[in-house]
């Protein structure tokens, strides 16, 4: 039986500037990529705060994929060297929480990079449907027992006064 | 309040120190007994909780609930309290944002089970026998509370009026809020009773811009008295923190923990001392920023949630990590 192709939920954070502007040229350009990277244009990748990445993977995507300017490129002069130095906190912290570090990339494209960032994009959808879904919610579930374990102290109460009386 | 209000104090997994810290209250603690007729507090009296239930809902005026939830008799007594009480306050880090004991996040149950009842060195249990929720002896059925993989907060268990951070709150935020509940004038129901700046702002130390090339741990260096501790390479949580604490650990050059937990505004405490933190890193190459991060934050979960990991936008770590999720074979595309 073959089991259906797992489509991994992308977020995409990219930068106005640049990397928006290459995901424009793409289209522009018809070039084919996979659909499922949903992008959200910031005004540069060091606007990223890291909460952003957090909320995502915890709201059920499976990767997060920030784009910006190339180092020495930014629009905003060196934020995206801060963006450097979040993504690398921010993967140090991931890793020890047993997400692997390739489920949030940090790619460079200019806006004249079409080809590159749509062969980023491919390339981050394989190895996400490779590493399957993160599903983050079903980590957060108790055993489903544990509501009744919750109603039954209330029933051992009443009962526990019965045979005191 | 006209008449005397009735009070309750109560624990769920927390250490006992919210309780002593309303006791550093002082002389204070005799204007509170005069207010309040403390109904249930199983630190200091022998009420049943049989008592309580048999209370009509809403009697009790404030409940101050300390202590996170694991246990579903922890969750029973925080939704009976609810229950019972009009207005419900997470006093303390653990009930605000889960605290030292929600580190058990990193881990699970069966972990924790065979690391307490089992592998310790001071144990021994050659039988590896671990406590059941339910065990049958002589013919008697005993029931022990069900222990859960993941420790949450009083908030994320029940609606919460407000909360009082710190670990523990210092007793001048504690009357603050005594007071505020006294003369009927509290914030709008869901905040935080404290202040809206960080630790820093309440900080005596001189800050000037900063440049980390490594960051140290406290027994690396003796910082000097009057500088930054976070400019001297120590990683300071002020910057992320509330203020409420009078910056206690910098002012005896200890740098700030954040046990004051998320300034206003803050979502999640690890994401904001992150951001903070790429702010000071004197280093624009990535195998430097590399390094620099690897050497000087060797655990960052307990560097970056050690009071909020069940408060924080992941709550805990993967149940299975990605390392060891078996990789699925690719299927082949349908044609």
């Amino acid at each position: 039986m073959q089991r259906e192709l797992f489509e991994p939920k992308i977020v995409g954070f990219f930068c106005n500037w640049c990397s928006y502007r290459a995901a424009d040229g793409a289209g522009t350009a018809r070039m084919k990529h996979s659909p499922n990277v949903r992008v959200i244009r910031l005004m540069c990748s060091g606007r990223v705060d890291p909460c952003f990445v957090l909320k995502a993977l915890a709201r059920g995507a499976d990767g997060v994929l920030i784009a910006g300017c190339h180092p020495g490129e930014c629009h905003y002069i060196e934020q995206n060297y801060k963006t450097i130095r979040r993504y690398t906190l921010l993967k140090h912290l991931l890793h020890q929480l047993g997400i692997s570090e390739r489920r949030v990339r940090l790619v460079w494209a200019s806006a004249a990079e079409a080809a590159h960032l749509t062969e980023a994009i491919d390339e981050m959808v394989e190895e996400i449907r490779t590493l399957g879904p993160l599903n983050w919610s079903a980590n957060l579930a108790e055993d489903s027992g544990h509501l009744d374990a919750v109603e039954r102290i209330l029933l051992e109460h009443q009962q526990a006064l019965e045979v005191s009386r | 309040m006209s008449a005397q209000g009735k009070l309750a104090i109560y624990w769920a997994a927390s250490c006992g120190g919210c309780e002593i810290s309303i006791l550093t209250l002082n002389e204070k603690i005799l204007d509170v007994a005069a207010a309040f007729d403390i109904v249930f507090c199983p630190c200091l009296m022998d009420t049943k909780v049989r008592d309580i239930e048999a209370l009509p809902d809403g009697t009790i005026d404030v409940c101050l609930f300390n202590g996170a939830i694991r246990t579903s008799e922890q969750e029973y007594m925080a939704k009976l309290l609810r229950q019972k009480s009009k207005v419900l306050v997470a006093f303390g880090s653990c009930a605000h944002e889960g605290c030292i004991p929600g580190l058990a996040n990193l881990t699970n149950r069966q972990e924790v089970f065979e690391t307490v009842y089992c592998d310790s060195v001071s144990t021994d249990n050659r039988g590896r026998v671990i406590p059941l929720p339910e065990t049958r002896v002589n013919g008697f059925h005993l029931t022990l509370p069900v222990f859960y993989d993941t420790v949450r907060t009083l908030g994320q268990t029940v609606a919460v009026d407000y909360y009082l951070p710190g670990c523990p709150p210092e007793a001048p935020r504690i009357w603050d809020a005594v007071v505020a509940i006294l003369e009927n004038k509290l914030p709008p129901p869901g905040s935080v009773i404290g202040a809206q700046t960080t630790v820093c702002d309440e900080c005596p130390r001189t800050r000037n811009e900063k440049k980390i090339r490594s960051f140290k741990r406290t027994w690396q260096i003796i910082p000097d008295a009057d500088t930054c501790l976070l400019e001297q390479g120590l990683v300071c949580s002020g910057p992320a923190t509330r203020a409420g604490c009078e910056a206690r650990c910098p002012q005896v050059h200890s740098p700030c923990i954040g046990c004051y937990g998320p300034n206003a505004g803050v979502e999640d405490f690890g994401a904001r001392l992150m951001s903070a933190l790429a702010s000071v890193i004197d280093a624009n190459e990535p195998e430097e920023i590399e390094r620099i991060i690897q050497e000087g934050i060797p655990d960052p979960v307990g560097t970056f949630y050690r009071f909020s990991l069940p408060h924080s936008l992941l709550r805990r770590a993967a149940r299975v990590p990605d390392a060891e999720r078996h990789e699925l074979p690719l299927p082949k595309p349908a044609q």
